[in-house]
């Protein structure tokens, strides 16, 4: 295989992985990684760099699209990425230290427990939930638009949600991922935002922890143009096809079928770090 | 908080700017991308790649000078690599603008919170050489 057919094989299957990850709600970044390394033989500090930028590139994209429509929640954002920043700064540079092996298993445990979250539904404020004082004085509460009007939210549990970003940043760094899976649990059930407003800030939210970790990977040259490329052009196009197919269809048996192949690759990716051909 | 309707700088306008600059900033970086990638197929296209072992990049490809550099004598690697920093500094450039949008605001705290997470996302970029 010649350069040139290994852009174009990585295209097409970058592709696929935005879709599946778009459709099954967890984002291409955390799909790609076991594409590159099971499939393609890629290691794993390579895919992981290629990964993150795809990561950057998807969160812009869909960011553009919804930021106008104001459900995201910019204090929130803001004041979690001084978390989410520390901990992805920490993740990139313990990856350095770390076997290709152990990063390996701990993806693969990491993609077994964003499948087991994905069906997670979320819930809708009530409108009554009691005043926060940290949240108060953070001035994080505000309103998102429904059917009936803006509808207020109050914010709760800043200090676990701040815990949880720090680990959800730690993990985007060490492993190359957007963390979406945890960082919307973080907003939906630790700090009881709405789900549309936890899922758009946790977008924004994804693309800055993302660069932090970008510019320690650049730096320690993990990032391959060579493979970054097909990997970003890919990815963009397939999220950007899935998102759109979600409006149209759904797509709940669809996604189940999606999960599965998460968790298939989970294992995949826990059995080959554990015998070591990662 | 959120000022009166009309106001240059209220979180809505913040959003829609924020917005516009995301877009922009994607197709730039996409369109440099693929110019870097037409050069570099037609160059390299049928050399054998080896991803197997991780050898880390060169050193002129690690670093924003080595990159510029790379790139101004049109290499089709470092012209993609230059388009992966300007993807990168989409979300540094939201940051900076979230800045500006709580100053006008007079919300002090949150333009101390958003310079700590520029502070390292800047760290993380230009840290290795300080």
């Amino acid at each position: 295989m010649n350069v040139a057919e290994l852009v174009a094989l990585v295209w097409l299957g970058s592709i696929a992985a935005g879709l599946v990850g778009a459709l099954s709600g967890l984002g291409g970044g955390i799909v790609v990684i076991p594409m590159l390394t099971l499939l393609f033989g890629v290691d794993i500090r390579y895919a992981a760099g290629a990964a993150l930028i795809s990561v950057i590139a998807t969160s812009s994209g869909a960011a553009s699209a919804y930021v106008r429509e104001g459900y995201s929640n910019l204090r929130v954002g803001m004041f979690l990425e001084m978390a989410t920043t520390v901990g992805a700064i920490a993740g990139a540079t313990l990856a350095a230290y770390l076997p290709g092996s152990t990063i390996a298993v701990i993806f693969g445990f990491v993609l077994l427990a964003s499948a087991a979250f994905s069906g997670h539904a979320g819930h809708e404020p009530s409108g009554d939930e009691p005043a926060d004082p940290i949240a108060g004085r953070l001035r994080l509460d505000a309103s998102y638009p429904t059917q009936a009007g803006p509808q207020a939210y109050r914010v709760q549990g800043v200090p676990a949600g701040f815990a949880m970003m720090l680990v959800a940043g730690t993990l985007s760094g060490l492993l190359g991922i957007g963390s979406g899976a945890l960082k919307v649990l973080a907003l939906d059930w630790a700090m009881r935002l709405p789900f549309k407003v936890s899922t758009t800030t946790s977008n924004f939210m994804i693309g800055v922890t993302a660069a932090a970790s970008a510019g320690v990977y650049l730096n320690r040259g993990y990032i391959d143009p060579g493979l970054a490329m097909p990997v970003m052009l890919g990815v963009l196009v397939g999220s950007l096809a899935g998102a759109r197919l979600l409006t149209r269809l759904e797509a709940t048996a669809l996604r189940r079928v999606f999960v599965l192949v998460i968790v298939v690759l989970g294992i995949e990716m826990i059995f080959e770090g554990l015998s070591g051909r990662i | 908080m959120g000022t009166e309707n009309g106001n240059r700088w209220s979180d809505q306008r913040v959003e829609q700017m924020i917005g516009g600059l995301l877009a922009f900033g994607l197709a730039l970086a996409a369109s440099v991308v693929l110019i870097g990638a037409a050069i570099y197929l037609m160059r390299h296209g049928g050399e054998k790649p080896d991803y197997r072992v991780f050898r880390g990049e060169p050193a002129d490809l690690r670093t924003i000078p080595g990159i510029l550099g790379d790139a101004c004598q049109l290499s089709g690697r470092g012209i993609i690599q230059l388009g992966l920093l300007l993807l990168l500094a989409t979300p540094v450039a939201r940051v900076v603008l979230s800045i500006f949008a709580f100053a006008v605001q007079r919300d002090a705290l949150y333009v101390v919170v958003t310079l700590v997470v520029l502070t390292l996302l800047l760290y993380s970029i230009v840290g290795a050489y300080l």
